[in-house]
């Protein structure tokens, strides 16, 4: 393999550079920052391990955690499913067919914050069509000042948003199968039933491992559109993981903690994705 | 066309693995300039793997491979002068046909151009397609304008992976007959690969017969099939396949031994393996033929041959004559063999005699 | 178990009067009797595959009619019409082992398990998957998944008949004579009526005991794998059939002779001595073009000698015109530009007027 890149080095060298500064020197500042105590840019003091235990042992930290969890799995669990079966109920051709994909990508092109804004506005029980059609039923929505309907706000929020992601994902999955499957099965004599359980699960177990992943992680570091649906409230109710640091490191400035638990995080994201994946591999492999 | 002068390429132990399994099992090899080199092996054999070295797709994890004399081992593909056609037919489908066969030209940036597309075109019959663009053109159209291209770069290694394999039986039958005259120009070397014995027989030049990645033999085409160096070249080279008898020798009293007793001389005295090619058998006597007992278990006329399948009294067999023989399903008939044309295999498979009746 | 009658024609065109090039079934009238095994063979684009989708229902023709058995099903849908069709890529349930395939068409019909179980091995046993049933289907070779998409086809008893498109494109070809061998088989037992459709002429010849062979949309013959290699109809069916196929020589009726150009070929059989017409052909198949040693036959050179084994394919030069000859022995025969002496008139020479077989009203 001797003269084969020579070239080749020339082009990623802008890459690397680009790549360091958005990144790996960023994260080398994160981890000076998890080992040291900065007073100021001459006092430093190195602590070790120090940031590290504090953070752990902090108990706003665990309820973060714990509150990130159930919205992660939460999100997972009715998203999948649904978007499984939006993909399913999709037409596979004709006109309609660019229609629906048009109409269905759409949540996805808004801006995060945009996204927030507008369910805070629909939530609202004075002007929102949510939270007036709920009031009208004799609900009394107050996601500002009730942490059980901030969640259901935020939770349907993520849902909008991100089930035509899976959906998509599902549908090109589906697109996939040729015609003769499903002309295969009618001969067979096959119900509706049978053509999802034996043909269209099968071969989505694939896409949907990409699917799930994506989700996971995204969804794991979840900040913007939570931020200003509810900015975290009421109290912390709805403060997950991502909100709770920056708090820490830019509305304390405890750079310190902030920067252990940074790693931490992104350790805990690595771990559980790897797993994720590697399930998901098997499951596929097993078809 | 310029002179050319056929490039000489030498693989030498040339091994390739990934991801643990072992896809070429070091191959020793001398193409003989200028010639066709048929590559003959059964899908997975390694013939597309093995190719992709010899082009510069991929290097070889160990071993060597030479172009002239020079090494060329781990050199890229954009740096050595070969041409390459696929199964699938692969051409730029934005661009006409005669933008398609120029652009090897345009990118080695020679002159006359347009009337090389045309020379080449016209060999290959599609010059009337010179305007449209491939999606408009038929399977077969297609891979002309593939192979055009490829022989418009003029390289001095052809390479074609099953170029036909995705075509209709008859145009596979016209082109094979097509590439015999277009690729025996002898000014380049051609490596073609397939799957088919009689592309190999048809095609002429030297057969390869790659099993498992492995080599098995290399030599003129007629002689790899008439004196194959063991069985499983032997095998690899029949179409219809190959009857294998295994004959228990030892105090055997059955007349058929008796009579081929001759032949066995050199076979192990115990238990030996022969084989018979199908057309071999026939269902008419010549003077020295040996008789065997045989009733048909099914007669299928191909369209040229008829082959029946036949149990004998030294076990199934498959005959082929040429013409319509219909004979029912279970009709007792007699088979005749000339004792000559029996091929004996060692324990280990290696050929002990050959139909010539030579000793190996 | 049917016959199966088409009397139709199709065409994709949605013009009021469409042209007869737009048809891509010109009307025809075929007839599939119950327990045969039949071929449709033709090129890319001949109609093979559009007739095959008119017969399980997958598509309606534009006119005429198909019956099973006498019974019109042209309006019905494929499930409908207890066809079983095997495509060019195997179609299996992935997550099923391989008796759970064979099983499901008549789990789905709710059969008493018992039966299920009887048939499922029945079939299995036929094919040759007996020891394979508990086998997830997912991961096994293209040749084993063919066989269990067929054998999901025929575990119904009650099925009319099997259509095959092209099943053996994906199969290795060691491994497609086997597959032959096991639908023969298939037919012999369970007396099924099965359709191929194929442009192989060694699949079809082999396989059927009747052939179709078509061309542009049109029937051009039916008959034996025999009929057609001794008596093909039209010159498409004598180029077709056989490997490689019928020589055409285009000849003049003068004087009781026949003659290429100007060079005399032989004596004009009786039937074509009268002919004039400019429209003539001669045809032979390379197995029955005789090499002849004397001053009988024609003069001819060599130009290429390809040994393939069990025969020679010779391409000589016959007037400018290249014929091939097969024959066995090549003795006498080495090098290229070496002159011979061609015999093309034998009891298999066919003529041809207008492409089609003499005497008249040959097809169909």
């Amino acid at each position: 393999m001797k003269r084969t890149f020579e070239a080749g080095w020339f082009f990623i060298i802008p890459v690397i550079i680009c790549v360091s500064f958005t990144a790996i020197l960023p994260l080398m500042t994160v981890v000076n920052y998890s080992i040291q105590d900065i007073i100021s840019p001459e006092r430093r003091v190195f602590v070790g391990t120090e940031w590290f235990r504090s953070i752990i042992t902090d108990q706003e930290l665990r309820a973060a955690f714990v509150r990130q969890l159930l919205f992660s799995t939460a999100t997972l669990c009715i998203e999948v499913p649904l978007g499984i079966g939006v993909a399913l109920c999709m037409p596979r051709r004709g006109a309609f067919s660019s229609a629906a994909l048009v109409l269905l990508a759409m949540p996805l092109l808004i801006p995060w914050n945009v996204v927030g804004t507008i369910w805070q506005l629909y939530s609202r029980p004075d002007i929102g069509l949510l939270g007036h059609t709920l009031s009208l039923i004799g609900v009394d929505f107050e996601y500002a000042r009730n942490p059980l309907h901030a969640w259901v706000a935020v939770l349907l929020m993520d849902i909008w948003h991100w089930t035509p992601l899976i959906a998509l994902l599902c549908y090109t999955g589906l697109q996939s199968i040729p015609e003769q499957y499903y002309l295969a099965a009618e001969i067979d004599g096959a119900g509706k039933f049978d053509v999802f359980r034996y043909i269209q699960i099968p071969k989505l177990r694939s896409v949907l491992s990409i699917a799930v992943l994506l989700r996971f992680m995204d969804s794991f570091v979840i900040y913007t559109e939570p931020f200003v649906l509810t900015g975290g409230g009421p109290g912390n109710s709805t403060t997950f993981l991502s909100q709770y640091l920056s708090q820490l490191a830019l509305g304390q400035f405890d750079v310190g903690p902030a920067a252990a638990f940074s790693i931490i995080y992104f350790l805990i994201i690595l771990l559980i994705s790897f797993i994720l994946y590697n399930w998901m591999r098997t499951l596929s492999a097993a078809t | 066309m310029s002179t050319r002068i056929p490039v000489n390429l030498v693989l030498e132990n040339v091994e390739k693995r990934a991801q643990g399994d072992v896809h070429i099992h070091s191959v020793t090899m001398k193409l003989v300039p200028g010639e066709i080199t048929v590559l003959l092996g059964a899908t997975q054999a390694g013939k597309t793997t093995l190719m992709r070295l010899m082009a510069g797709l991929e290097a070889p994890t160990s071993g060597k491979i030479f172009v002239d004399e020079r090494d060329v081992t781990g050199v890229s593909v954009a740096r050595r002068d070969v041409a390459m056609v696929y199964q699938q037919f692969i051409n730029y489908p934005t661009k006409t046909v005669a933008e398609n066969i120029a652009s090897p030209l345009r990118i080695a940036r020679k002159d006359n151009i347009d009337r090389a597309v045309r020379d080449v075109a016209e060999r290959l019959g599609i010059e009337q397609y010179l305007q449209r663009f491939p999606g408009e053109l038929s399977g077969g159209q297609q891979q002309r304008v593939a192979l055009a291209r490829a022989l418009a770069k003029n390289a001095s290694l052809l390479l074609l992976d099953e170029p036909l394999v995705n075509l209709d039986y008859k145009l596979r039958e016209a082109l094979r007959i097509e590439f015999a005259t277009l690729l025996g120009g002898r000014d380049s070397t051609v490596v073609y690969a397939t799957t088919e014995p009689s592309e190999a027989l048809l095609l002429g030049g030297y057969t390869a017969v790659l099993e498992k990645g492995r080599l098995l033999q290399y030599g003129p085409a007629q002689d790899v099939f008439r004196a194959p160096k063991d069985i499983n070249v032997a095998a690899a080279m029949s179409d219809p396949p190959l009857n294998v008898i295994e004959l228990d020798v030892l105090g055997n009293e059955h007349r058929f031994v008796r009579e081929i007793s001759s032949v066995l001389e050199r076979a192990p005295s115990d238990r030996t393996t022969i084989a018979v090619r199908a057309y071999n058998l026939h269902l008419t006597p010549r003077p020295g033929d040996l008789g065997i007992h045989a009733a048909v278990v099914a007669d299928e006329f191909t369209g040229a041959d008829t082959l029946l399948r036949v149990t004998s009294e030294i076990g199934p067999l498959v005959v082929q004559c040429s013409g319509v023989h219909r004979i029912a399903s279970g009709t007792q008939i007699e088979l005749y063999l000339a004792p000559r044309e029996i091929y004996v295999f060692a324990r280990d498979g290696r050929t002990l005699l050959y139909p010539t009746g030579e000793p190996a | 178990m049917a016959k199966i009658e088409l009397k139709l024609a199709h065409t994709y065109s949605t013009a009021a009067d469409p042209s007869p090039e737009d048809y891509a079934l010109v009307q025809l009238d075929l007839t599939f009797e119950q327990g045969g095994a039949y071929a449709l063979l033709g090129p890319s684009g001949c109609g093979k595959s559009t007739m095959l989708n008119i017969i399980s229902g997958l598509l309606r023709p534009s006119q005429g009619r198909v019956l099973f058995d006498g019974k019109d099903v042209t309006l019905l849908k494929p499930s409908e019409r207890n066809i079983a069709q095997v495509f060019q890529f195997p179609v299996v349930y992935d997550t099923m082992t391989v008796g759970q395939n064979l099983a499901f068409p008549l789990r789905t019909r709710r059969i008493e398990p018992r039966k299920i179980d009887a048939r499922v091995s029945l079939i299995a046993e036929i094919l040759g998957l007996s020891s394979d049933l508990n086998l997830v289907a997912a991961n096994l070779p293209a040749d084993m998944k063919q066989k269990i998409s067929l054998g999901r086809g025929l575990v119904r008893d009650d099925v009319a008949a099997v259509l095959l498109d092209e099943p053996l494109t994906v199969i290795d070809p060691l491994l497609k004579w086997q597959l032959r061998q096991k639908l023969k088989e298939v037919h012999r037992e369970l007396n099924v009526t099965l359709v191929y459709v194929t442009h192989d002429q060694v699949e079809a010849m082999s396989f059927a005991d009747k052939v179709i062979v078509m061309s542009h949309g049109k029937v051009l013959q039916v008959g034996t794998p025999e009929e057609l290699f001794e008596d093909p109809h039209h010159t498409f069916v004598g180029t077709f059939v056989g490997s490689p196929g019928m020589n055409f020589v285009e000849v003049q009726v003068r004087g009781g002779e026949l003659f290429k150009g100007d060079n005399l070929i032989g004596t004009a059989p009786d039937l074509v001595k009268g002919e004039t017409s400019s429209a003539l052909k001669l045809g032979v198949r390379p197995e029955h073009v005789a090499i002849v040693a004397d001053q009988t036959g024609v003069e001819a050179k060599l130009k290429r000698i390809q040994s393939l084994g069990g025969y020679h394919l010779l391409t000589v030069d016959l007037y400018g015109q290249e014929i091939f000859v097969r024959t066995d022995r090549a003795d006498s025969l080495s090098e290229p530009d070496a002159p011979l002496r061609v015999d093309m008139l034998g009891p298999y020479t066919r003529f041809f007027k207008n492409d089609v077989k003499l005497p008249l009203g040959g097809h169909l």
